[in-house]
């Protein structure tokens, strides 16, 4: 009775089945993506606290005075450069070419440190002349914008370097490559969002 | 077992082995990764580059004679490097994971612009509405 009861459910589910081949898509893309969106907010509402206090000085130094706009000229091409990097890593990852994957993925975690040393030499620079995250609002606003976008980035080089090692130890798997999809969606966001940092806070600064 | 089923099996068997073939190019949408090509990387660099160093040229050489004027092209120029960005390096598109990108893209924009246009709306009238400070609370002000 039991079998035969089987029998009719797998009879009857066998409408259901998808005959075709299944494509479907493992969902750490879409939800590191989603990750990604929530990080987004999180600068959003950093460049929202900017943008309401980034004008108190309390009497103390302006964009005008502190920033040096050919140092940040710097920075962007560090970070521009470090993306297309990561783009050539992501070809040579589709090539199945572990070793050129690696060496572009050095090349990019370089360009990684060389912005954050210049960020770090930039942040030294200001408290060394009294303009410190505790100055004004307008500069507790700064560090902390540009702080947090210099620790994302800080992060992204850990889990870069995580990678090289991991496609040392296990080559291209379907995890490592994975994996490189998503740091490679991170890197590029963390690009976008200098994007407004630049524009927003050095450039309007300068010009405010 | 049918046939067919053999055929199938045979077929789903190829398709996994496909992953670690080193040239596979029909699998590169499977796994959600998007395919990455030279070209659309290379334009994408040269438009941010392009994108980059004419606000930056704008600014440090005071080309344009109005703070506003330069002030809206600036912005003007980072919101179509974001989108250069968002198009040839992180690959966005309506059909990436079946549209839901997009969708959590599109509300993520919304959400950034009412926090943002929000807030600067919000605190710019409310500094407006505030009472004058009389030159004697201003001294004595922390």
């Amino acid at each position: 009775m039991s079998a035969h009861h089987s029998t009719m459910v797998a009879e009857g589910a066998d409408r259901w089945l998808v005959r075709e081949e299944l494509h479907a898509q493992p969902g750490t893309m879409l939800g590191f993506w989603l990750y990604l969106m929530s990080d987004c907010l999180i600068f959003a509402c950093l460049f929202a606290m900017y943008g309401v206090v980034g004008g108190n000085y309390a009497a103390g130094p302006s964009p005008k005075d502190l920033f040096e706009l050919p140092l940040v000229a710097v920075n962007t091409a560090m970070l521009l450069f470090s993306s297309i990097t990561y783009g050539f890593a992501m070809i040579e990852m589709q090539r199945r070419r572990v070793n050129a994957t690696i060496g572009w993925l050095a090349v990019t975690g370089l360009f990684g440190l060389a912005f954050l040393g210049i960020e770090l030499y930039e942040f030294h620079h200001l408290i060394h002349e009294g303009a410190g995250p505790q100055r004004s609002a307008f500069l507790s606003a700064f560090f902390t914008l540009v702080g947090t976008h210099g620790l994302h980035v800080s992060f992204g080089i850990v889990w870069l370097v995580t990678l090289i090692v991991q496609l040392k130890r296990w080559g291209l798997t379907d995890g490592t490559r994975r994996r490189l999809a998503c740091l490679s969606m991170f890197w590029h966001f963390l690009d976008l969002i200098w994007i407004g940092v630049f524009t927003y806070v050095y450039l309007m600064g300068v010009l405010r | 077992m049918s046939a067919a089923d053999v055929n199938k099996a045979s077929a789903s068997a190829d398709f996994v082995h496909g992953h670690n073939e080193p040239h596979g190019h029909d699998d590169a949408h499977d796994d959600g990764i998007p395919h990455a090509s030279f070209k659309d990387y290379l334009i994408g660099f040269l438009l941010s580059v392009l994108l980059t160093a004419v606000p930056f040229w704008l600014v440090m050489g005071d080309v344009l004679p109005s703070k506003l004027v330069t002030t809206a092209v600036i912005v003007a120029f980072a919101v179509a490097q974001m989108l250069v960005h968002i198009v040839y390096f992180l690959h966005l598109d309506t059909r990436s994971q079946g549209g839901w990108n997009m969708l959590a893209a599109i509300f993520t924009v919304v959400l950034v612009v009412i926090t943002i246009a929000g807030s600067l709306w919000v605190m710019f009238h409310m500094n407006e509405n505030m009472m004058p400070m009389s030159p004697h609370e201003m001294r004595i002000a922390p």
